[in-house]
């Protein structure tokens, strides 16, 4: 079957349906596993001290948050070029995760960096994209509510979402654009493999990323599903209203 | 059983606290936005007939 036959509404729903009790049950053993592993279980960074341990959150939220971002372009590019209506509302629908997942990693950045940097916040390339990158989501969420056609504001959100996604590169990769700033390099560069994270912190980080990414799957599944509830009782109603 | 923290016990719990706030914010309006979609659409499909 072809992957294209999940833009029938209902054929996405019968599957979203399927999967998703073993993606929550998934999500949260991997996150729970890994956040008392990382909590409870590893010893003190020698320079960092116990602050180390917000590694298990700020790591695997700011991953999600640039991850999601990347799904939403790609859906909006599966919108623009192909119209499925489950594309654009999937992209809806991983917004407000994305913002989420965002604030989390600022705030843990923010707590993280006070002691070890003496600031809350610096204009370091890497933390000032993704403070950009927060605006875009805010701005994403805000253009799909301000525009009343379903189609034209998924139009104008997928060229947000293109646009976005400099900045959603540069969070990622603004350490090595510009050589400079507080933020140190990626922890676990995938490419490389040259990782700095010692194998004790390594282990549980590993589980809470996987955990976060499988929480974001079941959350974007989930609401898709309840964007494509909305869209059909506004279509019926609309229908009905035509009709009379 | 809890860890020592040290002297940045503050700093871990404050972020353990927000961010596990906001994930439990965000998986509780969820699933409670989900539950309203299913009987917006319940509703409209017995307004106009429709189950199609």
């Amino acid at each position: 079957m072809s992957i294209w036959s999940y833009a029938n509404p209902v054929k996405f729903l019968t599957l979203s349906a399927r999967v998703q009790p073993v993606l929550w049950v998934l999500s949260l053993a991997f996150v729970a596993t890994g956040l008392i592993w990382g909590f409870f279980g590893t010893p003190e960074d020698y320079r960092q001290g116990a602050t180390v341990k917000i590694i298990y959150l700020h790591v695997p939220a700011a991953l999600m948050a640039i991850n999601a971002w990347f799904m939403m372009l790609v859906a909006s590019l599966i919108w623009l070029i192909r119209r499925h209506h489950v594309s654009a509302l999937a992209a809806k629908a991983a917004a407000p995760v994305g913002v989420v997942m965002t604030v989390i990693a600022l705030l843990t950045g923010a707590i993280w960096g006070q002691p070890m940097w003496g600031t809350w916040w610096a204009w370091d390339p890497r933390l000032t994209s993704f403070l950009i990158l927060f605006l875009f989501y805010l701005g994403y969420i805000a253009l799909w509510e301000a525009v009343e056609d379903p189609d034209t504001a998924a139009d104008l959100t997928s060229v947000l979402c293109l646009v976005g996604s400099v900045f959603a590169v540069l969070s990622r990769y603004a350490v090595q654009f510009w050589n400079q700033g507080l933020h140190q390099g990626t922890s676990v560069p995938v490419a490389t493999g040259g990782r700095s994270v010692d194998d004790v912190f390594f282990y549980p980080l590993v589980l809470c990323m996987i955990g976060f990414g499988l929480l974001f799957i079941a959350l974007v599944f989930y609401r898709t599903g309840t964007e494509i509830r909305l869209r059909r009782a506004a279509a019926l109603r609309a229908r009905a209203g035509r009709a009379a | 059983m809890m860890p020592e923290l040290g002297k940045y016990a503050t700093e871990v719990l404050s972020a353990y606290a927000v961010s596990l706030l906001l994930l439990a914010v965000l998986v509780l309006w969820t699933l409670r936005r989900g539950r309203a979609a299913r009987a917006t659409l319940e509703a409209a499909e017995r307004e106009t007939g429709r189950h199609d």
